[in-house]
């Protein structure tokens, strides 16, 4: 919101500037957005003048020579306003006065003739549009005194962000009252006091009837009546303010309107009433699809949802957001009727929000405003309108307020507050703060009853709530910083996330980078996966492409690593740790109550990574393109800080079908155990959907992920000491002569079923295919040591695990090489 | 002939210079022929000591084995000093071009600089004495708002805001939720901080993205005060930020604190003068010497309500709640400018930043 600082200080100067002003109402929670000057920067040089005399410039057509009495004798001052007559008051920038742009006004030759200053129009002095004529002064002070007598020719803006639980805060007199708050120093009388005198015949009855068809949109509904309503422009106090506010000054009703919106914080809406058909208004909700054209000249499509002003035909205003083009003010009214309403703020809220339309008035009311206010609003318009227009103020208030708000009172302990804000305010100035704040305290044995003022109704309504608002005002920087007592406060980090931390530690060591993506993603991207299982989706994305929750990270390290590449990078190993997820099992909860710790999802925290490159070439070495073995070494290393043994088994037909079915292997905890992730080359459709499969085929892309959730599960919680054999092994190395199809599994399971307990480990170091080892055959190398714990193992003893070993390896058809 | 010792003596003088002369090994075993040799004088000498006068014996014999020793010393230095020399002299011949790049290291990977973050902080407050809790990202409408005390008209709550899967289920909003399942989960005391993603409605810019990161801290427990949560923001900010920070509270508003409070840091980057080194304004802190850092407060009685059974009496228990943008605070820290740039996945960013330690 937009605070003039002149208009400010007229109800409440602490005789600060305008920064001290606003550092004090940040600190107590309307923060300061920015300071902006307005106007002129030095009020000097600005004076009313008379004009004594007009007469044509000898040599220009569209200039007037005027003599102008500025309090110090008549001078000439040369203008090329049309409007410019003798006898009228007018504004004057004197040679040396500074105009709003910056610019030093000195005397200037026009058209030859020497001219001692310049008469001003509103536009020039940034209070209105109007810049073909001057400003013409009411005849209220005398020539040479001060302009700044008229109005605040130079000001500050204190522009704010007020909170959504403060309505009284968007407004002057509210912002003033948290300024008194603050400073102690005096607030003027609350402009919505006094009200206006009723005066001739008839009763607002008589002009119009009102009807609220559905009470729940609207609390209060008032109304009141105008005639002899004179139009025309508003004086210059006041469309300086409302354009210091930000408003654009149109005429004498509709500014008031405004004004007293920016004053008082209540909206009001001005009718024609001799254009409010069957002189009815009606209160009503929208009909679904009904459409009406709102005065920005947008046509709006509504729903029943929102509330509408109607009149005898149809719609004039969309509740609390917007009027309509229908029984609008303009130059030929001459009997008004003001409506001050009081709606519900989040049906406000939500209309505002559904229509993509938010005014000064919707922001107001989706702060729910008192209905006290609105009565209050009609005191102040009624006042202005008999002021300024010269209208009759109909005897009589329309007053629909079906259900009257009671009076609410709180109670604050003192001690309560100081035990919990650890420190004391006394009891003195906790009741001075509220008493500044309005809410009219009285305290006996440390107890302050209060009663609630209307405007802080919302927001104000238990003892903590009381308590904020004298450590707010009393100022919360002066509390000690203390720390507490930290009763059995061991700070930790729970298993699971230090065994995360040092997977993605060791994989970060190995050449992997982090990266971070989006937990969403679109369809599309699991068509191109070829995820076929429905995945969690959102009722509302933003687009297609943050449409669906994603099953797999693969999504976000693919695009990572498609974006790196059109980059011209070629060797990249990415992975990220995230949640992935589906939809959940968890029946649906009854409303309102606890889930009782229930997930909503399933949610799994995964490590995923995907790699072009095993090891990048360097000047001492070749590089290696990655492979399936560069993927399960990553994952061996996971494993290894998990302490969990995975089995590796070619992906069942049709499952993880992202996964090339030859060269990629799912994991399981144990032979038969849960599925705990996959490593591996992916699919080359997969490669080829995120355009990784170059231009032949030739860049292999692998990866893995591993369900860091289910590794954590079957970590062994404490491992236990295993005695240390102090007998030596005895160390042996064989070669296994085996058929292409035997795996590597398949010969250690039968040497470790030959070797038994002596065989203390057995190691794969070589593979060979060749000649000497024959056509669909392969050679494996291992290193074998045997130990046993109780004494020196004998050669009779190795022979004849040898023997068995070699026995084992027989029935898989397998031979010991010599 | 000459008198014996006069000829040792003779020998002697030869030998040394011939050894001090020899330019090799190889020069160096002649002369070690010539002089020690088989066929050497020296060597005669000693052979035929028996064919001398008795009383010659003794003297000539002792003489000339002085000498022999004398010179096999000799040889066996300047030996050792010319096969040093030649060894140098070899390796020389094979030089390495040792201006190339040193051996490789197998290149460590890059830490997310949100990770960084975020570990840095949790270490902060591990040291503070708070556990680091996670809790599920897609929420139930009940703990990200419900039992917030957010209200069901509330702003937060209209789906412009927030992304639902159903009536009942939203992707979290924020790591508050964590609030009241902990709570739920452990009666008082507590003191837990909960980092994690948090997802909102929002059309991605420079300054707004669909997800990011928050860190939560809840600390309740029967004395719990807002001086309290002053103390513990202070302790961090002077941790994460550098000692000579300062931290200033405003009034703020949050559905499930009350008081609620915004949380300023001091600039660190123009050390709270506003102005940086060269004169400009900082264009950390806008000139204003504060940065908003987080919002906190005392945990509103509403919310303790909705766990009153686990030991969370609103009159007898109270603490504060506090919650720090992770990739704001990485931001201002590391001058980043666009929160894009955290979600590209491009390396030439990733890079930047080193471990963090």
């Amino acid at each position: 919101m937009r605070v003039s600082f002149s208009w400010l200080r007229a109800y409440c100067d602490p005789e600060l500037n305008a920064q001290q002003v606003a550092d004090l109402l940040t600190g107590s929670g309307t923060e300061l957005e920015r300071i902006e000057q307005i106007g002129v920067p030095e009020a000097e040089g600005f004076v009313i003048g008379k004009v004594l005399s007009v007469d044509p410039h000898p040599d220009a057509d569209r200039l007037r020579v005027c003599s102008v009495d500025t309090g110090d004798g008549a001078r000439t001052i040369v203008c090329g306003a049309p409007n410019v007559a003798a006898g009228q008051m007018v504004a004057v920038a004197l040679p040396g006065a500074v105009m709003p742009d910056g610019t030093k006004l000195g005397e200037a030759k026009l058209r030859g003739i020497r001219s001692a200053g310049m008469i001003l129009s509103e536009h020039e002095l940034g209070i209105g549009e109007e810049h073909d004529g001057i400003m013409v002064l009411a005849d209220e002070r005398p020539a040479g005194a001060p302009l700044s007598d008229v109005f605040a020719i130079g000001d500050q803006v204190i522009e704010v962000e007020v909170n959504p639980n403060r309505p009284d805060c968007m407004s002057v007199y509210g912002v003033a009252r948290e300024l008194h708050a603050l400073t102690g120093a005096p607030l003027a009388e609350d402009p919505t006091g006094p009200d206006a005198e009723p005066s001739g015949e008839g009763r607002v009855e008589d002009h119009v009837s009102v009807e609220i068809a559905d009470p729940e949109i609207c609390l209060r509904f008032t109304a009141r009546a105008f005639e002899n309503v004179q139009i025309g422009p508003s004086p210059p106090w006041l469309k300086q303010r409302l354009t210091a506010a930000g408003q654009r000054p149109i005429s004498n009703v509709v500014d008031i309107t405004n004004y007293v919106m920016l004053l008082a914080g209540q909206p009001l809406h001005a009718f024609d009433l001799d254009l409010v058909a069957g002189s009815r208004i009606v209160v009503r909700r929208a009909a679904d699809g009904e459409r009406m054209t709102t005065l920005d000249g947008v046509e709006r499509t509504l729903d029943p949802g929102m509330a509408l002003i109607c009149d005898g035909e149809q719609p004039s205003g969309i509740a609390g957001v917007m009027g309509g083009q229908v029984s609008e003010v303009d130059q030929q009214t001459t009997r008004v009727l003001i409506e001050a309403a009081t709606w519900v703020g989040p049906n406000v809220l939500r209309t505002s929000k559904r229509l993509g339309l938010r005014s000064e008035a919707s922001a107001r009311f989706e702060r729910q405003l008192h209905p006290a206010l609105a009565i209050a609003a009609q005191r102040l318009a009624a006042r202005l309108m008999v002021e300024l227009c010269g209208a009759r103020l109909v005897p009589g208030t329309i007053d629909a307020y079906p259900a009257a708000l009671p009076e609410r009172t709180a109670t604050l302990r003192l001690e309560r507050m100081t035990r919990l804000l650890g420190s004391e305010i006394s009891s003195a100035d906790a009741v001075a703060i509220l008493t500044r704040l309005g809410f009219d305290p009285s305290e006996s044995a440390g107890v302050v009853e209060v009663v609630v003022p209307p405007w802080r109704d919302g927001d104000v309504r238990r003892e903590t709530d009381l308590i904020e608002e004298v450590a707010r005002i009393h100022g919360l920087d002066r509390l000690p910083a203390t720390l507490p007592a930290r009763r059995n406060a061991v700070g930790r980090r729970p298993r699971d996330q230090r065994l995360r931390a040092a997977a993605e530690d060791a994989i970060r060591g190995r050449g992997l980078s982090e990266t971070i993506s989006y937990s969403f993603t679109s369809q599309a991207n699991l068509d191109r996966l070829r995820i076929a299982e429905e995945p969690l989706r959102i009722a509302n994305p933003l687009g297609e492409e943050q449409a669906v929750m994603r099953p797999t990270l693969l999504t976000g390290l693919l695009d990572a690593l498609a974006a790196n590449i059109t980059r011209g990078e070629t060797d990249i190993a990415l992975f990220e740790a995230a949640r992935v997820f589906a939809p959940g099992t968890t029946p649906a909860p009854i409303a309102d109550a606890s889930p009782g710790g229930a997930r909503a999802a399933t949610e799994r925290m995964t490590l995923g990574a995907v790699l072009t490159v095993a090891e990048p070439g360097t000047w001492r070495s070749a590089r290696r393109a990655a492979d399936f073995y560069a993927a399960r070494a990553l994952v061996e290393a996971v494993l290894g800080i998990y302490g969990v043994e995975a089995s590796f088994a070619p992906p069942q037909p049709g499952a993880r079908p992202y996964l090339h079915p030859a060269r990629s292997a799912v994991l399981t905890h144990g032979p038969r155990g849960p599925e705990v992730g996959w490593a591996g080359e992916l699919h080359p459709l997969v490669l080829r959907a995120w355009d990784l499969d170059g231009p032949s085929g030739e860049r292999p892309v692998t990866g893995f992920e591993l369900d860091l959730d289910q590794l954590a599960d079957a970590c062994p919680a404490t491992p236990t000491y295993a005695a240390i054999s102090d007998f030596p092994a005895v160390r042996q190395d064989i070669a296994v002569v085996v058929a292409e199809e035997v795996t590597a599994e398949n010969v250690l399971a039968a040497v470790r079923g030959g070797g038994g307990d002596l065989l203390e480990t057995v190691e794969l170091f070589d593979l060979f295919r060749g000649e000497q080892v024959g056509a669909g055959k392969k050679s494996l190398a291992l290193a074998l040591e045997f130990r046993a714990p109780d004494r020196t193992l004998t050669d009779d003893e190795v022979v004849a695990r040898r023997e068995a070993i070699a026995t084992a390896l027989g029935e898989i058809g397998g031979a010991l090489r010599a | 002939m000459a008198d014996p010792a006069t000829r040792l003596n003779q020998i002697r003088s030869e030998a040394e210079a011939a050894i001090a002369a020899a330019k090799g090994t190889a020069e160096l075993e002649q002369a070690r022929v010539r002089y020690l040799g088989r066929k050497a004088e020296l060597t005669r000498i000693l052979r035929s000591i028996g064919e001398l006068p008795a009383e010659q014996r003794g003297p000539v014999g002792k003489g000339a084995n002085a000498v022999r020793q004398v010179l096999e010393a000799l040889l066996a230095g300047r030996e050792s000093a010319l096969e040093g020399a030649e060894l140098d002299a070899a390796l020389l011949a094979d030089p390495l071009d040792i201006t190339l790049p040193g051996d490789p290291a197998r290149p460590g990977g890059e830490m997310h600089l949100i990770t960084q973050t975020r570990r840095e902080m949790e270490e902060i407050f591990l040291g503070l004495g708070f556990t680091v809790l996670e809790g599920p990202e897609v929420e139930f409408d009940y703990y990200n708002f419900t039992a917030l005390n957010i209200p069901a008209h509330h702003p937060a709550r209209l789906s412009q805001d927030s992304l639902y899967f159903d009536d009942q289920v939203v992707l979290r909003t924020h790591t508050s939720p964590m609030q009241v399942r902990a709570m739920e989960a452990q009666e008082p005391p507590i003191y837990i901080v909960v980092p994690g993603r948090v997802y909102r409605r929002d059309v991605t810019d420079a300054t707004h993205v669909p997800m990011f990161h928050q860190l939560e801290g809840l600390a309740i427990d029967t004395d719990m005060t807002l001086a309290d949560l002053r103390g513990v923001l202070l302790e961090f900010v002077r941790a994460m930020f550098g000692t000579e920070r300062s931290i200033r509270l405003r009034a703020g508003y949050f559905p499930f604190t009350e008081p609620s409070v915004e949380v300023d840091v001091s600039c660190f980057a123009c050390s709270a003068t506003g102005v940086l080194a060269d004169g400009r304004r900082c264009n950390v802190c806008k000139g204003t010497t504060w940065i908003e850092i987080a919002g906190a407060g005392m945990v509103d009685p509403n919310v303790l309500g909705f766990v009153a059974g686990n030991g969370y009496d609103p009159e007898r228990v109270q603490g504060f709640a506090f919650g720090f943008g992770i990739d704001r605070i990485a931001m201002l820290k590391h001058g980043i400018p666009d929160l894009r740039l955290f979600f590209s996945g491009d390396l030439r960013f990733l890079g930047q930043f080193g471990s963090g330690a």
